[in-house]
């Protein structure tokens, strides 16, 4: 018997309301919607952060072996985070910058503790490349802070995105200074 | 279709309970093709035996591969020094995969040359687009595999992609990692996705070879079949065909594995992953570059991923812009002069990506791009109104005959149709 055949005689012994009909069909499809969905969250949410990952110890760092003017880069979260112990002229030129020249505006003390140091993710905030000017003699951009070769961000002595296509200036960590010359990281 | 017309008995026995026999048998002698095709028609068969090499390269590979951050450069070298014809397998792995990329480019080109996108086989050329979408996620994850330094940065630089998307961006990224950087969890995922996406492809290309089917092949004048005077039968006549592309495409390939294997990779791969150092100048592999190039011409983030992205979105709707009822280039001398500027301007795009992101390139790269655009976006559409397009001929034998009568041509004489 062909389908609309078994429908008509359905109909035809036991005419039902349309709209419930219709109600049920719906319900029943959204429950089944809603199952499914929940089945597939935990497939995808197990591609997230697992546990350990996420128990990452946080880092000490002991800043006091710095010499003026020179950066270390440290491994945390597996990311480079770069120390850079500044001279008196780099923050002024950080600290002297007009908000309005900024892509992204923050003044240079609410992005340093200690002004000496600046410590900042050395992650390009374009596409996630590691820019150029933590060693002596590598290319530091326009603004003398940092360059990303990849695609062409200059930032300056604060970390803050001047040119190219970055969005936003590099990050800075949560740190704390745990005595005068140790801080930790995360 | 009978079972009876198998000899073998026990061939004969399977096929009336399994009929695959008289399904093969009706692809290879009852399935109509043009019979004017040329050997841009090679290029479906090349593609899938491309897949095939892929996958049977690969799945060996896989034998003696682990993938783990400490360990997976490490096995790759011991692939290429110790395991028995390690090195070979993983050369053809390689440079297969980029094979496979200039067969599918070539393919793609044939399709916009000869109209093969129009009704009715839209969906047949989306189903493309699709498979050449999965294609590059496959390559880009296998890339990863070796972990050498292009492997670690490729894979930041486009999993980043994803964080110039408003508010979730950086969730999805840290979704897509399973971490704070690519990390162990990434290169175990990409390991997994990689093993599984050709299999994909595989079930995509069933798709695409059905919706073919439909309709039968486009030709080169891009008219239907008028009846079976226009057609002639896949085996032995395309089969033999095809086994000239094949032994070709097979002869190059076996001269970049065994003479020039490096050639088109990046020795950069041959250093381990360092996540605290980037290399100089990062390139992706070289089928990425005009999709590179156009990410890079726009000095916005998002702007230039939703470009990127928004270069293959138009191939999908290309049926839509070019409305022109003539499908090959042929009859169209306007559309042919704009689709081989589109060739230069995408082999352009190629060579920008390439380079330095820096003075006169960035201008080229975004004019490059501009004009990729408007090609789509304006002068397809344009043309399908304002083009004069050239009388076609009234059916696939007609141009052939009429030479072959008027010229006396010798070449011509042997193309009479068996009626
Ligand atoms: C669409 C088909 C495929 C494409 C386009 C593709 C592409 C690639 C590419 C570009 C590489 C990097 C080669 C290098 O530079 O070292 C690679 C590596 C690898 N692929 Fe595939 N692949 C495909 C299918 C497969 C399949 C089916 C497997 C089966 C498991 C596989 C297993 C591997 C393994 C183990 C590696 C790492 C070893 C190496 O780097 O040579 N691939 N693949
Ligand atoms: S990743 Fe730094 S400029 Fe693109």
């Amino acid at each position: 018997m062909a389908k609309s055949d078994i429908k008509k005689t359905t109909a035809s012994k036991r005419p039902e309301d349309p709209g419930r009909r219709d109600f049920i069909v719906i319900a029943t499809n959204a429950m089944a919607g809603l199952g499914a969905a929940a089945v597939a969250w935990p497939l995808i949410d197990q591609m997230n952060p697992a546990a350990d990952t996420l128990a990452l110890a946080n880092i000490e760092v002991d800043v006091s072996k710095i010499a003026e003017g020179q950066s270390i880069t440290v491994k945390w979260r597996g990311k480079p985070v770069f120390i850079r112990h500044r001279t008196e002229d780099e923050i002024a030129r950080a600290s002297a910058t007009d908000m309005s020249d900024l892509r992204d505006p923050e003044s240079d003390q609410a992005r340093a503790e200690k002004a000496d140091y600046l410590v900042l993710v050395g992650v390009c905030t374009h596409l996630g490349c590691v820019p150029l000017g933590q060693k002596t003699g590598e290319v530091r951009g326009e603004y003398d802070g940092w360059f990303c070769p990849c695609h062409g961000s200059h930032y300056d002595t604060s970390g803050r995105i001047r040119k190219g296509p970055a969005p936003t200036n590099l990050e800075v960590p949560p740190y704390t200074f745990l005595s005068d010359s140790v801080i930790r990281i995360g | 279709m009978s079972a009876e017309k198998f000899q073998n008995p026990v061939v004969r026995w399977i096929d009336h309970r399994l009929p695959i026999f008289s399904m093969l048998d009706h692809e290879k002698y009852d399935y109509p093709v043009p019979k004017n095709l040329n050997y841009m028609w090679n290029f479906g068969v090349l593609a899938g035996l491309s897949l095939a090499i892929m996958i049977i390269t690969g799945i060996v590979l896989a034998m003696s591969y682990t993938a783990h951050v400490d360990y997976a450069f490490e096995a790759v070298e011991r692939i290429m020094r110790d395991v028995n014809h390690g090195w070979m397998i993983r050369y053809i792995h390689m440079n297969a995969a980029s094979f496979f990329f200039i067969v599918v480019y070539i393919h793609i080109f044939r399709g916009l040359y000869y109209g093969s996108y129009k009704a009715p086989r839209e969906l047949l050329w989306i189903l493309g687009v699709v498979i050449f979408l999965l294609m590059m996620a496959t390559a880009f994850m296998g890339y990863v595999l070796p972990w050498g330094q292009m492997s670690f940065w490729g894979a930041t630089v486009i999993t980043n992609l994803f964080s110039a998307i408003p508010v979730v961006g950086d969730s999805i990224v840290t979704l897509l990692w399973g971490g704070f950087s690519v990390d162990n969890p990434t290169l175990n995922r990409f390991f997994s996705l990689h093993y599984l996406m050709p299999f994909v492809i595989a079930g995509v290309v069933v798709l695409h070879i059905i919706a073919l089917h439909r309709f039968g092949s486009n030709n080169p004048i891009g008219i239907d079949a008028s009846g079976p005077q226009d057609t002639i039968s896949f085996h032995p006549y395309y089969t033999m065909k095809d086994m000239v592309g094949i032994a070709v495409f097979l002869l190059l390939l076996a001269i970049a594995v065994f003479f020039f294997p490096n050639a088109m990779g990046h020795p950069d791969n041959y250093i381990p992953a360092n996540p605290l150092q980037t290399p100089a100048h990062i390139v992706p592999e070289w089928y990425f570059l005009p999709f590179y190039a156009i990410l890079r011409a726009v000095p916005d983030k998002l702007g230039g991923v939703l470009l990127m992205f928004g270069a293959i979105a138009v191939l999908f709707v290309l049926p839509w812009l070019d409305r022109s009822p003539v499908r090959s280039a042929r009859f169209r001398p306007l559309f042919r002069i704009f689709f081989w500027l589109l060739l230069i301007d995408a082999v352009a795009l190629g060579y920008l990506g390439g380079k330095p992101a820096e003075g006169i390139y960035v201008v080229l790269s975004r004019i490059a791009t501009a004009w990729y655009f408007l090609h789509f976006l304006v002068i397809l559409p344009l043309l399908s109104v304002f083009e004069t397009t050239k009388p076609l001929p009234k059916s696939i034998s007609e141009p052939v005959l009429s030479r072959s009568k008027s010229a006396n041509a010798p070449l011509g004489a042997g193309l009479e149709p068996a009626e």
